[in-house]
């Protein structure tokens, strides 16, 4: 027993169960956003997995690897979509490193 | 071999609260109002038997090389008589490898001499087997269509599905159809099939149709006529796999929510004839492997074949026509949704 179980993506209804409006509305318009439009389908499914593994949800990352494969993008277009998203999020803390040169710069001579 | 007809799916209707309950295929139509029957027939697909030279981890047939299953002159010579009596415009030859069996050239050359279009399900490296090599050359002599397994463009989830060094030999293999035409020619058709490489549905045909066009032709320079999505069974050598890799349920599901009313209107079955290689009749190959014949009385074998009871006839059903109908639905000529 884990915190993480597969069989709770199937019981997500669950959170409905207190604020049944809300959860209809964040479904419609969850399943909404992953509609052919502008994007394709494989594009959406390929951004979602991107940012299922950035957010470390695993829930995601199993919807959105599968979707992915059912929209036919393969294992290497997939790794290289998470290398994008990850190194964005390695960027983005070490950005912050300017932070630390202002810092050291503003208390030093 | 698995083989467990009357396994029954659990189905999630998706409303909460709500138990997973167990709902038949047949009484999914029903819920939908809809009623599996056979038309005309217009193809009769030919299963030459089970032995093949290569022997694929989704295999619906549990083909192999040491299978032994193969057709007699007598059937095929039914099936011959069947199809000009009755005027089916279409030859569908199945296996196994057809090509391995010692009548194959009999029956297409036959069937094509009726006039009749003859496809064969080739699956490409065969041709490399003992006197294969003028298969291409035998293929455009007869205009036959040829329908080929690929189920990726690359080599990696190629050869893990069916067996190490199969794709660099398909590679071989379509640059020999391409040589004669194929793919290339009017009347000389190549159509490829693509199957997921594991417990997923296809993605939408026309997409990975444009994907396959592209790569195959700028990494090898091949050409093809069109590309069918077919969803991997949940019988024989597949549903072994799925057990055995805890796939099985959640495969299920998958095919179960995935159910498509509008597909069944095209579904294969209603307008083929499936024959196995000692003449039994089925509604389909996926049918005939798990033994569950055509629901007529009469006429279950090619020597009895009797139009008026066989056109109209209610398709026999179980769990694993979910795979037909999940999606964009599936069939041996692609989606049908």
């Amino acid at each position: 027993m884990s915190y993480y179980e597969e069989q709770d993506l199937h019981n997500f209804d669950k959170v409905g169960e207190h604020a049944p409006e809300l959860y209809e509305k964040f479904m419609a318009w969850y399943q909404a956003c992953q509609e052919e439009g502008a994007l394709s389908k494989r594009e959406k499914a390929l951004i979602g997995l991107a940012v299922a593994v950035t957010i470390q949800c695993p829930y995601c990352i199993d919807a959105f690897t599968n979707s992915s494969l059912e929209s036919g993008s393969n294992m290497e277009q997939m790794t290289e979509a998470m290398h994008l998203a990850s190194a964005i999020r390695g960027g983005a803390s070490l950005i912050h490193g300017v932070q630390a040169h202002n810092a050291h710069d503003k208390i030093s001579m | 071999m698995t083989k467990n007809p009357l396994i029954q799916i659990q189905r999630r209707n998706g409303k909460p609260a709500l138990p997973d309950s167990r709902v038949s295929f047949d009484e999914h139509l029903k819920m939908q109002d809809l009623d599996l029957r056979a038309s005309k027939i217009e193809i009769l697909q030919l299963n030459v038997g089970k032995l093949c030279n290569q022997a694929c981890k989704h295999c619906h047939v549990d083909a192999s090389p040491t299978r032994t299953e193969i057709i007699g002159r007598e059937t095929i010579d039914h099936c011959l008589e069947v199809m000009r009596k009755h005027s089916i415009p279409t030859l569908d030859i199945t296996g196994g490898a057809p090509e391995l069996i010692p009548d194959f050239r009999y029956l297409v050359t036959e069937a094509k001499n009726s006039g009749a279009l003859v496809m064969v399900r080739h699956n490409l490296t065969v041709m490399f087997e003992e006197n294969q090599k003028d298969l291409p050359d035998f293929f455009a002599e007869n205009a036959v269509e040829v329908v080929s397994s690929l189920p990726y463009f690359q080599e990696q989830q190629t050869d893990a599905q069916r067996g190490s060094g199969v794709f660099e030999k398909s590679v071989e293999a379509l640059k020999h159809l391409n040589a004669v035409g194929y793919g290339v020619e009017q009347g000389l058709v190549l159509n490829l099939v693509y199957n997921p490489v594991g417990a997923f549905l296809p993605p939408e045909q026309a997409s990975i149709e444009a994907d396959f066009r592209r790569e195959l032709r700028k990494r090898y320079g091949i050409e093809f006529n069109n590309l069918f999505t077919i969803t991997n069974m949940p019988i024989a050598r597949f549903l072994d796999w799925l057990r055995s890799s805890g796939n099985e349920q959640s495969y299920m599901n998958r095919l179960v929510n995935s159910f498509n009313p509008a597909t069944v209107e095209g579904l294969m079955c209603r307008n083929t004839l499936s024959v196995d290689w000692l003449g039994n009749l089925y509604d389909c190959d996926f049918n005939q492997m798990l033994e569950i014949p055509v629901n007529v009385s009469n006429a279950q074998h090619i020597s009895e074949f009797d139009v008026r009871e066989l056109e109209g006839r209610r398709i026999a059903t179980n769990s694993h026509c979910f795979g037909c109908t999940a999606g964009s639905g599936s069939s041996c000529g692609g989606a049908v949704g």
